[in-house]
């Protein structure tokens, strides 16, 4: 079709650009550094904040968002230094961290992993994060935890609850403040006995993933062993917004309990088809006919109204508590904001501290002396009592509160009431029960 | 050159220059600078660049010559990443393999679908592949990601074939035929073509610009620039003559005595291999397969790519992945600290108005600026934006001609 023109100019032009490429790499500069991913050089550092700012999990997100501002306020020295002089560890000084000015960017997961992975990435590579944080779906955190051990960065999980995130998908980049799934079944499972009795028959209806599974799981087992009888489970995409195709069923199963695994928007639009069906005042097998929500949160409770009285949970932490750290923290955060965190704002704060104050103890932002700082580091004041970040897993270990929606709630933020601080010598296991394997710390290069 | 025409080798010659130089293109503005935001030019988004142009590409192939709009696409997307995963977790680390298995698996996808969905045309052709696209992401969504070895087994299928939500990523303990299994300081090995690693990367410092110049993005590019180069072999070929037959007057078509389906069929494989590759190098770049991949938003962003950039063109496609990664990695990073930042300058509350009107178009609001955009487009430019180029081309030689020079003969600048 065409012909081929050699010219000599065109040779010449050509040569010498190829040339000028082949010898392009000699220029480079070795990528910089102390040997470890976007060690920070100037007198700031910066972080990452990648949370669901749209999708089912939007609110939780924002609520997250407004934590970190928060955090960083604090750790800045601006503001009134929140639970940082509640902290048993004293090394943050309100300087930044290593004396270098704390920044942040964010990113949007949209609870896909994904998206979330692409708004990590541009993260590390565009804006030189040092850490990432955030997220409120164990999908998201399982994600965005292999990325980070594979970028070699540090990942603070914020509110991801399945078994799997310190689990089968243990990382050793990754660090989890947030409770999960079997802490859950342990210190649910007791309470809903004393309360409903022993020979109940329970339906489950399990959020289509990751954590629904583990969550799902969980509460089974630790009923089962209790006596109850599991009468059915049926999975729900984590996209549906009308339940009630998935109530009538109930109707027609001879359970008396359903366990409702959702969360978010999930939860709310599930537990109002479930109430409007009836199923509260209906009396199935002789017995009053129960609903429990495994994983409680106040902004759920808030979008479900009236419908979450009596109806039990599990959650980790709640402003209503009494100890100096949360109060603290609700302090702050009320007056910045004008309302109190959700567990989801506690958790996201609470990891961007103990991230500061183990690179301050330190003395280094390289991830591998960051995650020997906070293995096995035992802390208090933060707000769940005296907590171990045990070293095998990178778990966190404390008291885990189970709750109640209150009868007679006395503000809209008043919503639910804590039965029951379980210790945390009863939800604490085995780590090598899940499985999975840590690997070895990566800095990166 | 490589059996092209003078115009198209042209257009292939400037396609590879801005893309061999797109770590250049795209950092315009300093390190440090408030206009630094908008800069482009590190690897995840530039290899988003070429592996979305690769994807919009493929799909042009049946859109834009055969008039056929697929609203499944994604489906072969998902079904290369998926594959490629396997292949590394089964056989080695090196991406070619990896990639030949997802464009034959997403071929064999597409001659499934394309046999049933061929059937119909127009509006049914396209909601039947929709509801293929679907289909395929309810099963590795949910169906496919069922622990497939027993409950009290850690075994490889523990997360089923897909891994659901999670996606499928790899473990330490992947029975991998070829290579080592895990790196040797204990972490999961890279994707790599035979030793260099997809994710290695260097940095050129010149004055206060950093160029990043990774592995990965120079891989991906050479095979865009193979994708490119085949499908304009494609376009000019009486293959894609008679694929552009079909879509002016099918009828037409059988009455000469041609039977158009197996030309069509041919199309449709065609770009679902396009797809897959686009979809095999996705997973070679960052190892993880979600199934958000397959679904339908994905799907329709590739029709947008194409009609944004221009349907039918060679290089409108790309232009159009190019605008949409952009919007979605540029823009919806930038939120409210970020303006108040820019308009600091102004009185406090005009720079609050100001930022007020902004505001819904950024952040997470980047869908509403595409969507104007979109729409402006095809009101003003149904030709994409291959057609804007094309009109300011003209409108340029039309001051530089003389009175007497008649525009009818002006030559369209390359599609």
């Amino acid at each position: 079709m065409s012909k081929t023109n050699l010219t000599r100019r065109g040779v010449l032009k050509t040569g010498a650009v190829a040339g000028a490429g082949l010898a392009l790499p000699t220029y480079l500069s070795a990528a910089g550094h102390e040997g470890f991913t976007n060690a920070p050089t100037g007198d700031t550092v910066t972080l990452g904040f990648n949370v669901p700012q749209t999708g089912p999990y939007a609110d939780e997100g924002a609520d997250e968002l407004r934590a970190y501002e928060l955090a960083v306020e604090h750790l800045n020295g601006g503001g009134d230094g929140g639970m940082l002089n509640t902290f048993s560890s004293k090394a943050l000084q309100g300087n930044g961290i290593l004396g270098k000015k704390v920044e942040y960017v964010t990113g949007d997961t949209q609870t896909k992993s994904d998206a979330a992975r692409a708004s990590a990435k541009s993260m590390i590579e565009k804006d030189g994060a040092v850490m990432i944080t955030g997220g409120s779906s164990s999908g998201v955190a399982v994600a965005v935890q292999a990325l980070c051990q594979e970028a070699g960065v540090i990942f603070m999980a914020g509110l991801t609850h399945s078994n799997d995130t310190t689990g089968k998908d243990k990382k050793a980049n990754g660090f989890r403040h947030f409770f999960n799934s079997y802490m859950t079944g342990a210190a649910l499972a007791p309470v809903l006995a004393n309360n409903y009795g022993t020979d109940r028959k329970a339906y489950h209806l399990t959020a289509d993933y990751n954590w629904g599974y583990t969550t799902e799981e969980a509460v089974r087992t630790s009923t089962e062993a209790l006596g109850w009888e599991t009468v059915g489970t049926v999975l729900t995409p984590l996209t549906q917004t009308d339940f009630s195709s998935y109530i009538t069923p109930v109707l027609q199963s001879d359970a008396d309990v359903l366990v409702l695994n959702h969360y978010g928007g999930n939860m709310v639009n599930s537990l109002t088809n479930a109430v409007q069906f009836g199923l509260r005042d209906r009396v199935a097998n002789g017995k009053n006919f129960e609903i429990v929500v495994p994983l409680y949160s106040r902004l759920m409770a808030k979008g479900a109204g009236a419908n979450v009285k009596g109806i039990f949970g599990s959650t980790n932490w709640h402003w209503s508590l009494q100890d100096e750290g949360s109060k603290a923290f609700v302090q702050s955060f009320g007056t910045k904001y004008g309302f109190p965190p959700s567990q989801a704002a506690h958790t996201c704060y609470v990891q961007a501290i103990l991230y500061a104050d183990a690179v301050e103890r330190a003395g280094s932002f390289n991830p591998c002396a960051v995650g020997e700082a906070l293995k096995d580091f035992e802390f208090d004041g933060m707000g769940n009592g005296p907590t171990l970040y045990r070293g095998e897993d990178h778990q966190c270990f404390k008291d885990v509160l189970v709750v109640k929606g209150k009868e007679n709630p006395t503000s809209e933020f008043d919503l639910l009431e804590i039965v029951e601080i379980t210790p945390v010598e009863q939800v604490t296991y085995d780590a090598s029960i899940f499985g999975g394997d840590l690997g070895s710390c990566n800095p990166g290069a | 050159m490589f059996g092209l025409n003078k115009k198209d080798s042209t257009l292939l010659l400037i396609v590879a220059g801005l893309v061999l130089l797109a770590p250049f293109l795209l950092n315009p503005f300093p390190e440090g600078s408030a206009m630094a935001q908008f800069n482009a030019g590190y690897p995840d988004l530039m290899q988003r660049f070429v592996i979305f142009g690769i994807f919009a590409i493929g799909f042009n192939i049946l859109f834009g010559l055969t008039g056929y709009l697929s609203f499944g696409h994604a489906a072969f997307l998902g079904v290369g990443s998926y594959a490629a995963m396997w292949m590394f977790k089964l056989f080695g680390m090196n991406v070619l393999p990896a990639l030949a298995l997802s464009i034959l698996m997403s071929g064999l996808f597409a001659v499934v679908i394309g046999y049933v969905s061929l059937r119909r045309s127009g509006i049914y052709f396209s909601i039947l592949t929709l509801a293929f696209a679907m289909m395929s992401y309810a099963l590795a969504y949910s169906v496919l990601a069922a622990d497939m070895d027993g409950p009290d087994q850690q075994g490889l299928l523990q997360k089923g074939l897909t891994g659901g939500e999670t996606g499928l990523q790899l473990t330490l303990d992947d029975p991998r035929i070829l290579g080592q299994q895990t790196a040797g300081d204990g972490n999961l090995p890279v994707p790599s073509l035979f030793g260099l690693e997809m994710r290695s990367a260097s940095e050129l410092n010149v004055g206060d610009w950093v160029f990043t110049f990774s592995a990965g993005y120079y891989f991906s590019a050479i095979v865009m620039l193979l994708s490119f180069y085949l499908s304009i072999r494609i376009f000019r070929s009486p293959f894609g003559l008679v694929l552009r037959s079909i879509k002016s007057n099918q009828q037409r078509l059988s009455y000469t005595g041609m039977n158009p389906k197996p030309y069509m069929l041919a199309a449709f494989v065609i770009s679902g291999m396009y797809a897959g590759l686009a979809g095999g190098l996705m997973a070679a770049m960052d190892p993880l397969a979600g199934p958000e991949r397959m679904f339908w938003t994905a799907s329709g962003e590739v029709v947008l790519m194409t009609i944004l950039g221009g349907v039918g063109t060679l290089i409108g496609p790309v232009l159009g992945a190019g605008a949409i990664k952009y919007m979605e990695n540029i823009l919806s990073k930038i939120n409210s600290d970020i303006l108040h930042s820019w308009f600091a300058f102004l009185p406090d509350g005009l720079e609050d108005f100001v930022v007020t009107l902004i505001y819904p178009f950024i952040g997470k609001g980047w869908h509403l600026t595409l969507g104007i955009i979109f729409m402006l487009v095809v009101i003003f430019l149904p030709g994409g934006l291959v057609e804007g180029g094309q009109r300011i081309a003209r409108a340029m030689r039309r001051k530089k001609q003389t009175a007497s020079d008649d525009d009818t003969k002006a030559k369209q600048p390359a599609e």
